[in-house]
């Protein structure tokens, strides 16, 4: 840089002197910036927010990182997953200021709106000076084709693509990470890595849409098993149009932006209840998801957890309540063709604790409220109550149904002595999901459950665990604290008031008119 | 108006490309080096004074049987195994030899070897690696290439060298790729189909062979040397060994591995990366 600075200053003198200079002044200032690069600030910031996950010496093993999966990036090995440049190549430094600004979607790693761009430049130039690779290439953005555009006829074709280059092996076949291959893939560490939800894109490590999408059929995305297809697009094997198809189908599978998350889970009134996990009543229910993350403030923690939401729907009809919850695992647990893969994990993220579950473990799925409906906005600690303040429970185990418990403490949940209040639950799992349909009559004389009034907000939280990944309950995904409202009737005032509205004013309108047309006829006589 | 811009802009840009190409610094170009280097000739080894290292890899002890690989998701490619169906290929021992080590010159050479233009294959077929090891040259090319009517990938793993994964979804496929560093050895795999492995050794020469089933290898045409030879195994290890070549000499080298080696042994793939700075 010592020798570039002086040459840089002249060029731009001599611009100046010549009066053109608004004409290179761009690129001038383009190169003024990656040459004001300086890795000693670089490393300044570095020092400070990244190498806690990163390392001290960049290779992705901090002190956070032994929990994370994936790992961290290791930068002296320089395998980056999300790119513009072939499989096998680096990134530019414009992938690196976009992972910097945006984060990694899915992981732990976040956008850093703290940093300037230079700030984050210098990073990048502190990152680059960790390997010995970026010395010896200089990356290059793939050409990529126009996206001739979407639609339904395209997502339609994209699915026979799809089926056609095997995706479903990894991703299954509805895309949601629970293909046959799922449970034995591994990153470039040799760890065990979970295969995309492709139904959940807000999560893509890489971005949402069919552009970041298309994008990464064509680069991979390196250290992990998913391979780059443009060896098989120059081969002729895919089309540009077979890709964009196949990028706008993946783009179907899931919302277009990421859902929103509001704090009310709204219960209908209806009539009539709907039924098991597949009664198609239910499509016309609204749903409302509500983000998982790992259980980290007590052991077992889990920091990585296979969950990161559920989708809750509910309806009652005054008397009982349906409460409908929909969240994808790419296993039913126990499988014995998971068990490997919960060795491994286990492996990976808990093999500092105690205890390391080796037994095939189900998955669960916890519904937490208050003992009783609070007033105000006091709640128990959300972590399955205290001693004085206890929680009720609706404890659902993949293999042995709904149990009514109260906990005053996690790990410290006791079933209910007697039958409970009535909590019935049924579950399927298909192609990756989980459907839950719990049902109970709102009222109970139950001492410790809790009784569902309507119209009054009652707090809800939510526990997922997934067996497979020796997730236990506590170990696992929580929610916070949520609300259910359960809608009151209709009252009658809704429908007479209108009818009362519309009779008065017709009859206004028809004395105006009578009036009207008395006026008239008198000033036509006079 | 229009061309005399475009002249200063050309000239602005151009300082500017020399400007920051200063101080050995590749620059934002990454431009070509003015002269082109002359293709490299192939040493000329004396075939009168060539000597050849040549020997066997002996096993002792009770070897780890082959496991049988579970390939029911791959019907057509577990028809391809007979009754025995398809085994791992970690081990390979016949008649107290060991098969699949690559043996190779590590230290004594100091001639320099152009990339031979004839590819080395890799192929998958009935979802498995032929060949288990492959050793190739540096800038050697590497066909890869697919038999099976279904879903590969080609996962390569190296340290020293940079790591591709690409698809193969189609019999009949082929890609090329090249190593530019030597490195042994860079693991291969398919994600999709977890047991298929291989290994892939990188030199710059050409002294280097694979244990064949029965357990027999052959370096010839090596001019007369001291040298460091070294055998590795993906499960048992490595092991080295100092061999003097006279003129026209062919040296018997005998490595032996046993069954207890497998439990400390050092398996490296790649060396590790020193830093950049």
């Amino acid at each position: 840089m010592g020798l570039q600075t002086p040459w840089l200053i002249a060029v731009l003198a001599a611009l100046l002197a010549s009066r053109r200079c608004w004409l290179v002044m761009p690129a001038l200032l383009v190169a003024g910036q990656a040459a004001a690069q300086d890795v000693e600030r670089g490393e300044a910031i570095y020092r400070t927010w990244c190498q806690d996950c990163h390392g001290e010496d960049g290779k992705g093993d901090g002190p956070a990182a032994d929990r994370m999966l994936p790992r961290p990036r290791d930068f002296v090995a320089a395998r980056y997953q999300i790119r513009t440049t072939a499989s096998g190549a680096l990134p530019t430094d414009d992938d690196l200021m976009r992972v910097m600004g945006e984060g990694l979607p899915g992981t732990a790693m976040p956008g850093w709106p703290n940093l300037s761009d230079d700030e984050k430049r210098d990073v990048i130039a502190y990152i680059k000076s960790l390997s010995p690779f970026f010395e010896r290439e200089t990356p290059e953005t793939l050409q990529r084709s126009a996206d001739p555009g979407g639609g339904p006829e395209a997502a339609t074709a994209g699915r026979e693509i799809f089926e056609r280059l095997e995706c479903d092996r990894c991703h299954g076949r509805l895309g949601r990470g629970d293909g046959s291959s799922a449970a034995s893939l591994e990153d470039w560490r040799d760890l065990p890595i979970r295969a995309t939800d492709l139904t959940e894109p807000w999560l893509f490590n890489g971005g949402m849409g069919a552009d970041a999408i298309h994008t990464r059929f064509l680069t991979g995305l390196d250290g992990t098993p998913m391979p780059s297809n443009q060896d098989a697009l120059e081969a002729g094997i895919v089309t540009e149009q077979d890709l964009w198809q196949l990028a706008h189908y993946v783009a179907s599978l899931g919302p277009e932006r990421e859902p929103d998350v509001e704090e009310v889970v709204q219960i209908e009134r209806r009539e009539t209840l709907p039924g098991g996990p597949d009664d198609e009543a239910w499509e016309s229910v609204r749903a409302f998801y509500v983000p998982l993350i790992g259980q980290i403030v007590e052991a077992p923690r889990q920091f990585s957890p296979t969950v990161d939401g559920v989708w809750a729907q509910g309806v009652h009809n005054g008397s009982e309540l349906a409460l409908r919850i929909v969240w994808d695992d790419p296993s039913n647990s126990p499988d014995p063709e998971w068990q490997e893969w919960q060795d491994r994990i286990a492996a990976t993220l808990y093999a500092d604790e105690v205890e390391i579950p080796t037994d095939p473990l189900p998955d669960l799925l916890f519904l937490q409220f208050p003992s009783e409906v609070p007033e105000g906005r006091e709640r128990p600690y959300f972590l399955m109550g205290d001693g004085r303040d206890p929680v009720y429970l609706w404890l659902w185990h993949s293999r042995r149904g709904a149990v009514e418990a109260r906990a005053a403490g996690l790990g410290a949940a006791e079933a209910l002595d007697s039958a409970g209040s009535g909590l019935a639950a049924s579950a399927k799992w298909e192609a990756g999901q989980w459907r839950v349909v719990f049902r109970r009559p709102l009222a109970t004389e139950e001492d410790g459950a809790l009784g569902f009034a309507e119209g009054v907000p009652i707090p809800v939280a939510f526990f997922a665990s997934d067996g497979s990944s020796g997730e236990t309950g506590e170990r696992g995904a929580i929610s916070s604290w949520y609300y259910v409202v359960l809608q009151p009737p209709t009252s009658r005032a809704v429908f007479v008031a209108p009818l009362i509205a519309m009779l008065v004013t017709g009859g206004l309108g028809m004395f105006a008119v009578r009036r009207a047309q008395r006026s008239v006829h008198s000033e036509g006589r006079g | 108006m229009f061309d005399k811009t475009r002249t200063w802009a050309t000239v602005a840009v151009a300082c500017l490309a020399w400007a920051c190409g200063g101080g050995g610094d590749a620059g934002a170009g990454g431009e070509a080096p003015a002269v082109e280097e002359a293709a490299e000739a192939a040493p000329i080894i004396d075939p009168a004074t060539a000597g050849t290292i040549a020997g066997v890899i002996a096993f002792e002890g009770e070897a780890a049987a082959p496991q049988a690989i579970d390939m029911s998701e791959e019907p057509d490619c577990a028809d391809g195994y007979g009754s025995e169906g398809p085994l791992t290929q970690s081990v390979v021992v016949n008649d107290g030899r060991l098969a699949n080590v690559f043996v190779y010159v590590k230290e004594g050479l100091d001639l320099t070897f152009p990339a031979p233009p004839d590819p080395v294959v890799l192929n998958q077929e009935n979802c498995r690696y032929h060949p288990h090891i492959v050793g190739l040259q540096v800038d050697q090319p590497l066909r890869i290439s697919n038999s099976d009517p279904l879903l590969h990938n080609i996962n390569t793993q190296p340290s020293l060298n940079r790591g591709f994964n690409i698809s193969q979804p189609q019999a009949g496929m082929e890609t090329t790729r090249d190593f530019g560093v030597p490195e042994v050895m860079i693991p291969v795999k398919c994600d999709v189909h977890g047991w298929m492995r291989a290994y892939i050794g990188v030199l710059d020469h050409p002294y280097f062979a694979v244990s064949a089933a029965d357990g027999s290898f052959s370096m010839p045409k090596l001019p007369p040397g001291g040298y460091v030879v070294e055998a590795w195994h993906e499960l048992y290890g490595v092991q080295t060994m100092d061999v003097v070549v006279g003129e026209g000499e062919t040296v018997e080298v005998s490595f032996t591995y046993d069954a207890g080696m497998a439990e400390n042994a050092e398996v490296p793939l790649g060396e590790p990366l020193v830093l950049g700075h």
